[in-house]
């Protein structure tokens, strides 16, 4: 009797705490990231999430005068915590691909990358010559699903959880090659300890590659909201000035 | 959901799962084998004997099992000590990385459920073999640790299971085992439910099975106890 009116109770509590969320979420937008892809999304010394992408969000929200909260999530669990509304809109430097397209809509590109084979100096590269290489990438991104299609069963491949992991494998020596995007690869060569001692191979592919906000299907309202917030600050310089302040060159 | 998913992956979640038992099952075949020597000196009179043990149960009980892992594969590869060794070819593979991180860890549950089978063990026997004249070694090998054995069953099966479900932290660190082809092939289908029902359900089975032939060995270790022990009050 005892057990069945304590299980009762705390029901009702996790009910009234769950229609709590729901009400919050009624007038907030919850943007997610990553928190582990320099200098896109990172979390600092303070614990919070920085980066281009954190800024264009707060700037996004400084614009539609909206109240926002900026959470973190694992990479993988990003889409699949967004259709379970854990989250209304992921920041996180997501490409636009038909997958994807499947289960999310996009905004407009907020901006575009490629992906670059990345090495150890010196070393040779040729794409043609990757059979017994052993190839790293993050899980779930573009570059993994690139090396899945096209070197499976010839390379050895290895998916990580996040990109932190797969450097820390690279300058171990467990990784021969990496593949991932051009950008934040660019800004690990330039500002990490071990970045001197390692490459781009080859050219940048893919460079159609185009980087928006993930939402829910359906949340057209949102969108709209979203892609005319992400006009005004292409529009009144906003935009540029934070791009500045990661790359001296034009990434949009 | 759309279960069409799952039929078209069942045989990489099975590709999966046979990475994962390999996993388990060389982790608890070495982890038996380095417990029985620890829960021994764990129990030894002499207090330095028993503090070394003490400090290794210490350790593993009292850290997480992902901070093992990723201790084993990126903490040791970080020292070029260790990269130029004769260690380095396996402390590189993932897989031996896992296989250590695991073998430490169980080893260190292994010892204590041992310990506490052979200290289960009345009183009254350990006085009987030494009344007969039995020496230490004999009375360890023909009465405490088959006792211990029949004690120490029901645990040790538990410990297993807790073994198969802890496996999935290697895919933390790349190994494809259930979880990691589970988490890959969703990073290309995006149906997490299904995908982790049908891992989660193939887990399911695996347990079973260790359940059913514990239940046996069981039976049959702890049969001079006749079915009396099993009986359990109705109350609860």
């Amino acid at each position: 009797m005892k057990l069945k009116k304590m299980v009762l109770g705390s029901a009702l509590l996790l009910t009234a705490a769950l229609s709590a969320v729901s009400v919050q979420a009624a007038d907030k937008v919850r943007f997610v990231t990553e928190g582990a892809w320099a200098p896109f999304n990172f979390i600092d010394e303070a614990g919070k999430p920085q980066g281009f992408d954190v800024d264009i969000a707060r700037a996004l929200c400084a614009k539609m005068e909206a109240d926002c909260e900026i959470l973190t999530q694992d990479w993988d669990g990003l889409i699949p915590g967004l259709k379970v509304r854990k989250f209304d809109a992921i920041i996180a430097s997501m490409s636009i691909t038909e997958d994807r397209l499947k289960v999310v809509d996009f905004t407009n590109k907020y901006y575009s990358g490629g992906l670059r084979f990345m090495g150890r100096v010196g070393e040779t590269f040729d794409l043609a010559k990757l059979d017994g290489k052993t190839i790293g990438a993050q899980r779930a991104t573009l570059g993994a699903q690139y090396l899945e299609d096209n070197f499976a069963g010839k390379a050895n491949l290895k998916f990580y959880d996040n990109q932190d992991n797969v450097y820390l494998d690279l300058i171990s020596g467990r990784l021969d090659i990496v593949l991932s995007d051009e950008l934040p690869t660019y800004n690990w060569l330039k500002t990490s300890e071990s970045g001197s001692k390692f490459e781009f191979k080859g050219d940048a592919f893919m460079k159609t590659d185009n980087i928006a906000i993930a939402i829910r299907k359906g949340d057209d309202k949102l969108k709209a909201k979203l892609n005319k917030a992400l006009d005004a600050i292409l529009a009144d310089g906003t935009y540029q000035k934070i791009n500045a302040k990661y790359f001296p060159f034009s990434i949009y | 959901m759309d279960f069409s998913v799952v039929v078209e992956y069942f045989p990489r979640l099975l590709e999966g799962a046979w990475v994962s038992l390999q996993l388990v099952l060389i982790s608890i075949v070495l982890g038996g084998v380095f417990a029985l020597p620890i829960a021994l000196a764990r129990i030894s009179p002499v207090a330095w004997i028993r503090a070394v043990p003490f400090a290794y149960i210490f350790f593993f009980r009292g850290t997480p099992l992902l901070v093992q892992i990723f201790l084993v594969y990126y903490g040791a590869s970080q020292f070029d000590a260790v990269r130029e060794s004769f260690l380095w070819p396996v402390l590189r593979e993932p897989f031996w990385c896992a296989i250590i991180a695991f073998t430490l860890n169980t080893s260190a549950y292994t010892a204590e459920i041992f310990r506490g089978a052979i200290q289960a063990i009345p009183q009254g026997e350990v006085e009987a073999c030494k009344v007969i004249g039995m020496t230490k070694f004999q009375m360890y090998r023909r009465v405490l640790l088959p006792r211990a054995f029949g004690i120490v069953l029901p645990a040790y099966g538990n410990e297993i299971i807790l073994m198969l479900k802890g496996s999935a932290l290697a895919s933390t660190i790349t190994i494809l085992d259930l979880t990691g082809m589970a988490r890959t092939i969703i990073a290309r289908t995006y149906t997490p439910m299904e995908i982790f029902l049908a891992a989660g359900a193939i887990y399911l089975v695996i347990s079973i099975v260790i359940i059913a032939i514990f239940r046996q060995i069981e039976q049959r270790q702890n049969r001079y106890l006749g079915t009396l022990s099993i009986k359990v009050p109705d109350k609860g």
